[in-house]
């Protein structure tokens, strides 16, 4: 087995004993690129000169035994949206094509003075606006248990990279589901940690009232290592909340009982795919087998969230992209006036579906318009977050599927943007309360395809929420499977 | 009851109208100028049905009565994030000038604002 192959809580200890070295560690892991990215297409940009260098300054670190972190010597991928010094920043879309990011973010910051190697820039949809990593200017990722299916999106790359062994883990943003269904789709651990547990400074905006940072993981260990290193307050986000980081990880016992599992009955309607179905019922009664006690509750109001969503991330959205005007960086097109200059520089830099979310969010928020959908949207999305509030008086968490179905076909939805929405069904009330959620994989369809259970916590509950994930983990081993690749 | 819909009758017969709204072309073309966006004939033709299917779908929230709903607001606690007013950010001159489309010296050139 490849070191490649290496969990991030695995790799670390290796790397304190002085059993492998961050360079040969980083190493394998460019090698398993080299042999595998032809047929994933996880990354847009690899930035090996630069790991490399950081693989020696970690080792030289391991050797003079100063070992702040352990993510010290750690290969990790870095979703293409957040900026990373020196480095060309995309967001996978033609208008920031060239755009060398002149400061890195606080998540890519904290990476790198925990001593992290920095692998390079994993594809997403552009501007992260997708649910399958088509809408990437530059080509599709390809889900790494079958390539002719999609990653899932929009951190389809991170996810990919990850489940491929193309990284030891790696990082990437949910507006909607980002992290958690394209997790879901490869058969990892993506967390959305509650709005304000990890600061945004640095990562592109796209709906501004709901983009979380989190880990993107090959278990929920790890996820909980890497939550630690990158939560927490700071000046430069005024939307991160001072409330203290917790040892995540060392509150993973095992343990669920006497825990309160909520199961939605809004979540279980038709559509689902029935292999989906079972598998979550199943892990739900593993649940309850070990202690949890499980209690059917309702959400009355899932059925307006993607009406919702689509409203308000949108709405966000067109404001948020604005700034693209081709003036001070990124593309601008050699046309006449400056408006003219202006509407040709969008229009060759933003692919379609970027532009249909800001045609929506546009219209959404034009006057005559802005009470009947972008208002009504805010009132019904209070709705929805009381829905939450009301059944975590009695539950602990809420456990779904993270997803209908498995990863469906490439090309299968992108004719009907529509569609492509309703993927999203049990992710996007979660952002648009602001909780925090994990996705962790519960099995596979007859296909071979993995499976996504999706655990939802109260706010700043990510201790709970990776408890129960970690406690489910302990008892399958979904999580240790690997794409015929 | 008549009397609590009362006041929001303008907004209901709006609704009314809405429910059997389809996208104009024209709305369309409003849209794409507001938005800043060129769009071609194929494009427009495609965003007018495209975004009337997502637009009637929407038309689901008003089914909801949210009199009385305060819109939300911010998922979390919220509470002024004060700091002292001082530059705590390096300053990249060169890294933000090399991203400039066209510039001239320390300046970014762009087309030309006032008529």
């Amino acid at each position: 087995m490849t070191s490649a192959a290496l969990t991030l809580h695995e790799a670390s200890i290796h790397l304190q004993r002085r059993e492998l070295s961050s360079q040969e560690l980083t190493a394998a892991v460019f090698r398993r690129i080299a042999e595998t990215n032809e047929r994933v297409h996880a990354y847009v940009t690899l930035c090996q000169d630069a790991a490399v260098a950081q693989a020696k300054a970690a080792d030289e670190r391991l050797a003079r035994g100063e070992i702040s972190s352990p993510l010290l010597g750690i290969p990790l991928a870095v979703k293409d949206n957040f900026l990373t010094r020196g480095v060309r920043t995309t967001c996978a879309s033609k208008i920031l094509g060239n755009f060398i990011a002149p400061y890195d973010g606080t998540t890519v910051t904290k990476l790198r003075q925990a001593g992290a190697v920095i692998l390079g820039k994993t594809n997403l949809d552009e501007f992260a606006m997708g649910s399958s990593c088509e809408n990437s200017a530059f080509f599709p990722t390809r889900n790494p248990w079958n390539t002719d299916r999609v990653p899932g999106g929009s951190s389809g790359g991170s996810a990919a990279a990850v489940a491929a062994d193309q990284c030891i883990a790696a990082v990437g943003t949910d507006t909607g589901g980002s992290i958690r269904q394209p997790a879901a789709c490869c058969g990892i651990v993506g967390l959305k940690p509650t709005y304000g547990r990890v600061s945004r400074y640095g990562i592109v905006a796209f709906a501004s009232s709901m983009d979380q940072v989190g880990p993107m993981t090959k278990d929920v260990r790890d996820s909980a290592l890497l939550l630690e290193s990158i939560a927490g307050p700071d000046p430069a986000d005024s939307t991160s909340v001072d409330r203290p980081v917790v040892p995540y990880r060392k509150l993973l016992d095992g343990e669920v009982r006497g825990l309160r599992l909520g199961i939605p009955k809004e979540y279980f309607v038709s559509g689902m795919q029935p292999e989906v179905e079972s598998a979550v019922r199943q892990a739900m009664r593993l649940l309850e087998k070990n202690g949890a006690t499980l209690e059917e509750i309702s959400l009355p109001h899932t059925e307006y969230a993607i009406a919702v969503y689509y409203i308000v991330a949108t709405a966000e959205a067109s404001s948020n992209l604005a700034r693209y005007d081709g003036m001070r960086y990124g593309h601008r097109a050699q046309a006449g006036d400056l408006t003219e200059t202006y509407m040709r520089s969008r229009e060759e830099g933003f692919g379609a579906e970027v532009k249909r979310r800001i045609m929506l969010g546009t219209y959404a928020l034009s006057a005559g318009y802005y009470d009947a959908y972008y208002l009504k949207a805010q009132r019904v999305r209070a709705l929805i977050r009381r829905d939450f509030d009301e059944v975590f008086k009695r539950c602990d968490v809420i456990v779904t599927p993270t997803a209908p179905t498995t990863a469906f076909k490439i090309g299968e939805k992108t004719q009907d943007p529509l569609q492509m929405y309703l993927t999203d069904i049990y992710t996007i009330s979660v952002n648009l309360a602001g909780l925090p959620a994990v996705s962790l994989p519960c099995g596979f369809d007859k296909e071979g395809l993995p499976i996504g259970l999706q655990i939802i916590g109260k706010d700043f509950e990510e201790a709970t929420v990776l408890r129960v994930a970690h406690a489910y983990e302990q008892s399958t081993d979904w999580h240790k499977r690997k794409p015929p690749l | 009851m008549f009397l609590t819909a009362l006041p929001q009758l303008p907004f209901l017969l709006c609704l009314c109208y809405k429910f059997s709204m389809k996208l104009t072309r024209e709305e369309v073309q409003r849209v794409a100028f507001l938005a800043r966006l060129r769009l071609s004939p194929e494009e427009e033709a495609r965003l007018m049905e495209q975004l009337d299917k997502i637009l009637e779908y929407m038309e689901k929230l008003n089914r909801l009565d949210t009199s009385g709903v305060d819109p939300f607001v911010h998922a979390t606690e919220v509470c002024n994030a004060f700091r002292a007013d001082q530059v705590t950010n390096r300053p990249v001159v060169d890294d933000l000038l090399a991203n400039a489309p066209a510039k001239d010296g320390t300046f970014i050139e762009v087309p030309k604002i006032i008529e």
